[in-house]
């Protein structure tokens, strides 16, 4: 398949994503939004790594090209996963205090 | 390297200090001492000396520039924790100042990988262990709505930049083949067309998120709010260290790859340096809160650090290095008065000079260090800015647009040396010892000497 394919998707996929963080207002659903758009990116890259993979394996069969992609994916996840752990354990935070996980809250400092 | 292993090594014996001690003040001494730790382990990679000696296979990039940076950003960190170690005590509910130092350390951990790195996985990676700890700091004050929001807000804003980042840097990596910075970049007059454009979109995208991490308009509206929601201590240690490291890494990533983005990068540069200075001086104008016109107030330095983008001389990285020690001590020190405040409003420092004229004094120094008062070292930063810019080839009107909008900066600054001076009234201020009086005035001499021999800070660069 032509990379080009792999890339429509996970511009789509991506926007999808914006598109959530912009307009929905619930702090939980915004989150999986900004999650949806780091997957994008983990596809796209997948998907770059195999197109240069294939490419030198023409030239030469003991090729490691496009493999640091592969490895940058997985830094994606690890740093995901500490990201995560921050932002529930701030959405948890606003909820003690407000009952809450609505983004309206964030008006009050704008007076 | 000895300096990313060393703040990692220090945060996690911080984070276990608490264990050990329930002294507060023993905790506080633990971090301070580490910290000379790691300016000393720093200095020593600065003269060849490693830790642990090993290969990074180019993904680091030990350089002289980075090193320097790194020397002097831990030894803001260090005044920054000296003077402000009792407030950083108050945060929260006063029992977690190892787990803030345990905090601080990381961050600067992630400031050593963005001072270091040579490739687009490091700057990642370096950028998330700076940002992640920063939105717990930012949200330390649990109990606190306002805190609260501002986290949830920098995590948002934070984590929404990050995919975006991705994404630009995926893009990079489809062009190119590499995420290493040196790899040969697409020359825009050749003709591959759809690796150039993805090359491109990667840069730009690139560069907005870099925008939002440095809070250039128009990507900064998280700022202000996120400024003054979170505990004052740390907006001040947000506002200086953190940026700083920010224009770091992106003067590291676009001194390579702009040669793709070709003459475009002339005109998307200027734009947002224009808009950053306009809405940074203009807004502060208008606010009512002191804590808020200093985020506005930082907005619009980030507009002045920008400046250093534009050429790639070792003007740059003078004016940017003087620039950052200027705009953060003066910024340390203005936050240091502001804590001891009751409110945060331009009447509680009414009458100030009246009642503690040492006091109004120091406030006075750093102001004008902010605006670009000669004898200063905020003129110098100016000065040697503008004239990295003019080296650079830049038109004369965006040099004319800096210096209105400096002058309009002393507007709003000085609304606060009148507000002390000028206008009698009761200052709501908590008490000052001598001794953090005493401390202040050496952030005031650093200043002064740096307004007066501004090579002084230079002359390491190349010795």
């Amino acid at each position: 398949m032509p990379i080009q394919y792999y890339i429509f998707l996970c511009l789509t996929l991506f926007s999808i994503g914006v598109v959530g963080v912009l307009t929905r207002r619930n702090a939980i659903i915004v989150f999986m939004c900004i999650e949806l758009m780091l997957n994008a990116v983990n596809l796209l890259l997948v998907a770059f790594s195999k197109m240069y993979h294939g490419a030198a394996l023409q030239v030469s069969p003991a090729s490691t090209a496009g493999i640091d992609a592969q490895i940058f994916v997985f830094f994606i996840m690890v740093v995901a996963a500490a990201e995560v752990s921050v932002g529930l354990a701030i959405i948890v935070m606003m909820f003690r205090n407000t009952h809450s996980v609505d983004i309206n809250f964030l008006n009050r400092l704008k007076n | 390297m000895n300096a990313i292993i060393i703040s990692a090594f220090m945060g996690v014996v911080m984070m276990f200090s608490s264990w050990g001690t329930s002294s507060i003040k023993l905790q506080r001494n633990i971090g301070l001492l580490g910290m000379l730790l790691l300016i000393g382990a720093n200095i020593a990679h600065l003269t060849g000396v490693w830790v642990i000696e090993f290969d990074t296979k180019g993904m680091l990039v030990f350089n002289r520039i980075g090193l320097y940076a790194n020397t002097i950003l831990f030894v803001l960190t260090f005044i920054y924790m000296w003077i402000n170690g009792e407030e950083i005590d108050k945060v929260g509910d006063h029992t977690h100042t190892a787990d803030y130092y345990a905090i601080f350390f990381f961050i600067l951990c992630g400031v050593s990988v963005l001072t270091s790195f040579d490739n687009l996985l490091m700057l990642f990676i370096g950028i998330e262990i700076l940002s992640i700890p920063l939105y717990i700091l930012t949200g330390a004050d649990k109990k606190n709505l306002f805190s609260n929001e501002a986290s949830l807000k920098y995590f948002l804003m934070g984590a929404f930049s990050t995919g975006i980042l991705l994404l630009g840097i995926t893009f990079i990596y489809g062009a190119t083949g590499s995420f290493h910075l040196t790899a040969p970049v697409i020359n825009p007059t050749t003709n591959m067309p759809v690796e150039h454009f993805l090359m491109s979109a990667g840069l730009i995208l690139l560069f907005v998120a870099l925008n939002f991490k440095v809070s250039a308009a128009p990507f900064h509206f998280w700022t202000p709010d996120v400024y003054d929601g979170a505990p004052t201590v740390f907006t001040s240690f947000m506002a200086t260290v953190v940026k700083a490291a920010g224009f770091i890494a992106f003067i590291r990533v676009f001194e390579i790859q702009r040669e793709a983005l070709g003459y475009s990068w002339f005109i998307i540069l200027p734009f947002v340096i224009v808009s950053t200075l306009l809405v940074g001086n203009i807004t502060a104008v208008f606010q009512r809160s002191v804590k808020r016109m200093l985020a506005y107030s930082s907005i619009a330095q980030a507009g002045f650090m920008l400046f250093a983008l534009y050429g790639r001389s070792i003007f740059n990285n003078e004016a940017i290095l003087l620039y950052i020690v200027a705009y953060s001590l003066a910024t340390i020190g203005v936050f240091a008065v502001l804590v001891k405040m009751k409110d945060y409003s331009f009447e509680s420092f009414n009458g100030l000079a009246k009642k503690h004229p040492a006091l109004a004094l120091l406030t006075t120094i750093f102001l004008f260090s902010l605006a670009g008062i000669p004898l200063t070292a905020g003129f110098f930063a100016k000065y040697f800015m503008l004239n990295a810019l003019l080296t650079a080839g830049a038109g004369l009107w965006l040099l004319i647009v800096a210096i209105v909008f400096a002058a309009v900066s002393v507007f709003y600054y000085f609304r606060l040396v009148q507000a002390m001076y000028f206008t009698s009234g009761e200052p709501a201020i908590n008490e000052i010892d001598k001794k953090y009086e005493f401390k202040l005035w050496l952030i005031a001499a650093i200043l002064i000497v740096l307004g007066v021999f501004p090579s002084l800070l230079f002359n390491y660069l190349y010795f």
